[in-house]
């Protein structure tokens, strides 16, 4: 067992760590607890040594729309909230621009305000294929502002599910090779139905790499997700569930994983694919025992 | 860290781990799913043993050969890793099983109900409680192997439904003569504890027993509000070796809100050592006792 020298360190050690795929919800959602799911997610964070959340809101989570299928009100409501949400908080919270590709100008007028409010990614969920075309003029604007795709991803789809157009590892290889000069990350390998498909899916789309977020623990995930992608296309990250994203910083120590890859997948790949700079002040406030200079690179 | 975790860490608490599994899953590859590792994952993981079945007799139809294939494969560990066999009770002569069981030092059977196909209520489970109850061995529930989103096509079973668990605590006869079987539910979610706890008297309730595995911890905070509702003197340790990450139980103790971490209120929460005293409270001679009255009916007194 893996036990901290001091107690004041991290929960999930004291490198830094940075998560790509965050949530939060907003007082638009059909939560009357937003702001403890929100107070909580921060403090399990910060316990857990979580620098930076990269975060968004998907409309009113199916408040007024449907979480995958929000209406173009609604999504504008719940980008600003995020951006507001995300300058309040300063480094320790960065904001993606939620779009519905079905609704094309809508999608690109919202990517444009959120980066000049400085969003540092766009998330697409599961309201279009990830393969449509009509999310061509999404990336396009993502290689324009150099900022990666967060794409919500069913492993292996295997037949439709209710309330989204899921898309799975073949879909986005699809969208990835039509568009080389963007990154894709692909969420939450733990997050849903079978992880082992999606890695064979895009090994050769150096332009995916993915998050291991999700509530799915399967032992052999990470393992197996080494052996074919390996750990500079991995992205450690919680999505909506905080402790298993704990467990896997515990058994990052454990699969055989080199010091140098486990820094790749906790923080140095979320560092190179998003923005430069967008995690600084982040990383300048960790507490980790690396130089700041070391860290900041 | 929580003051649990800390006990866990510091090797004050050695619990006994409730639900793990030797052998081959049938839908994905397990890594190396033996008795060996095992023994190293959970030392590394601070338990001191745990209640072992054998993973792949649950999707047989006899489980005989499997139980058999369990004694024999944790004889030569049976100091940390005690047998946790199954007993199918709608199977011909099943009441060989549980004296096997007993024969074998079990601290717990396993029932599969889902798996077996068996209807809410089935008889011959809540004949297998009592019978359960009176030889002071645990029945243990599992409720889902995987999550429903990742199953293999052929894996169709399902999972074990509130209404399932609370007529297997409910309707025993010995529950009725205060002689009730201690139930282990393992891979509930917070729902379905709930729907299962509150269904049930405090009679009833006291007997009926949740890993945590499945419960999660923030932002939801499930995990949390089932320790402050529920009560932690209902929740227990588990690894879920070999199919999921061991360190699950590890992560949710330690990120358990502050007023549930101090050392001075930290819960106390079951794990396999206590339980199995739960599960012999009412048994006043040991189960050698029992195979020497050459019947059937092992439980009978």
């Amino acid at each position: 067992m893996q036990t901290p020298s001091t107690a004041a360190l991290p929960l999930g050690g004291s490198l830094p760590l940075i998560d790509p795929h965050a949530h939060f919800h907003t007082p638009f959602t059909n939560r009357v607890d937003w702001a403890r799911y929100n107070a909580s997610r921060l403090a399990a964070g910060d316990r857990i040594g979580v620098l930076s959340h990269v975060a968004s809101v998907l409309g009113t989570w199916g408040h007024t729309s449907p979480t995958y299928f929000s209406s173009p009100a609604d999504q504008s409501q719940a980008n600003r909230w995020m951006l507001d949400f995300a300058e309040a908080q300063g480094a320790r919270v960065r904001a993606y621009v939620a779009v519905n590709p079905n609704f094309t100008q809508h999608a690109v007028a919202e990517i444009e305000y959120a980066m000049s409010r400085g969003a540092i990614g766009i998330k697409l969920a599961a309201g279009r294929r990830a393969d449509d075309v009509l999310l061509d003029d999404v990336a396009q604007l993502a290689a324009e502002h150099g900022v990666p795709i967060l794409q919500h991803i069913w492993q292996h789809r295997r037949r439709d599910w209710p309330n989204q157009d899921a898309s799975d590892g073949i879909d986005l290889a699809r969208m990835a090779t039509r568009h080389p000069r963007v990154t894709f990350l692909l969420a939450h390998i733990g997050g849903g139905g079978d992880w082992a498909h999606t890695f064979p899916a895009v090994v050769d789309n150096p332009n995916i790499v993915m998050d291991l977020s999700g509530s799915g623990i399967d032992r052999g995930m990470i393992d197996e997700a080494l052996r074919w992608i390996g750990a500079s296309r991995i992205l450690w990250a919680a999505d909506l569930t905080l402790c298993t994203a704990l467990t896997k910083l515990f058994a990052l120590d454990h699969l055989g994983a080199s010091e140098a890859e486990i820094a790749q997948m906790r923080w140095q790949n979320a560092v190179r694919i998003f923005p430069a700079g967008a995690f600084d002040a982040a990383l300048a406030a960790s507490k980790s025992p690396l130089p700041i200079s070391e860290v900041a690179q | 860290m929580t003051a649990a975790i800390e006990r866990v860490q510091g090797g004050e608490l050695q619990p006994v781990d409730v639900n793990a599994w030797i052998g081959e899953y049938p839908f994905r590859d397990v890594p190396h799913p033996t008795p060996d590792v095992l023994i190293r994952v959970l030392e590394r993981e601070g338990f001191s043993g745990a209640w072992v079945g054998h993973l792949p007799g649950a999707f047989h139809r006899d489980p005989v050969p499997s139980n058999r294939h369990l004694y024999a494969a944790l004889r030569p560990y049976r100091r940390q890793l005690a047998p946790a066999p199954m007993v199918r009770p709608d199977w011909p002569k099943w009441e060989h099983q549980l004296r096997d069981a007993v024969d074998e030092g079990a601290p717990a059977i396993r029932v599969y109900p889902a798996q077996w196909g068996l209807p809410v209520p089935h008889p011959g489970l809540i004949e297998l409680a009592d019978a359960c109850g009176e030889t002071g061995v645990a029945m243990l529930v599992t409720v889902r192997f995987e999550d429903l989103r990742q199953r293999h096509p052929l894996d169709t079973a399902g999972d074990v439904s509130a209404a399932m668990l609370r007529a297997i605590a409910r309707r025993t006869g010995a529950v009725r003569a205060g002689r009730g079987a201690v139930m282990l539910v393992v891979g509930a979610g917070k729902d379905l504890i709930e729907e299962t706890h509150w269904g049930l008297t405090p009679d009833e309730q006291s007997r009926v027993f949740y890993d945590f595995h499945w419960i999660w911890g923030p932002p939801e905070d499930h995990f949390g509000q089932l320790v402050r509702t529920v009560g932690a003197q209902h929740l227990t340790l588990s690894s879920w070796w070999p199919l999921r990450l061991t360190q699950q139980c590890r992560a949710l103790l330690a990120l358990l809100p502050d007023d549930l971490s101090s050392r001075a209120s930290a819960p106390d929460f079951h794990d396999g050592r206590s339980l199995v005293a739960l599960a012999r409270r009412h048994v006043d001679s040991p189960p050698v006792a029992l195979k020497e009255r050459g019947t059937d009916r092992v439980y009978g007194r």
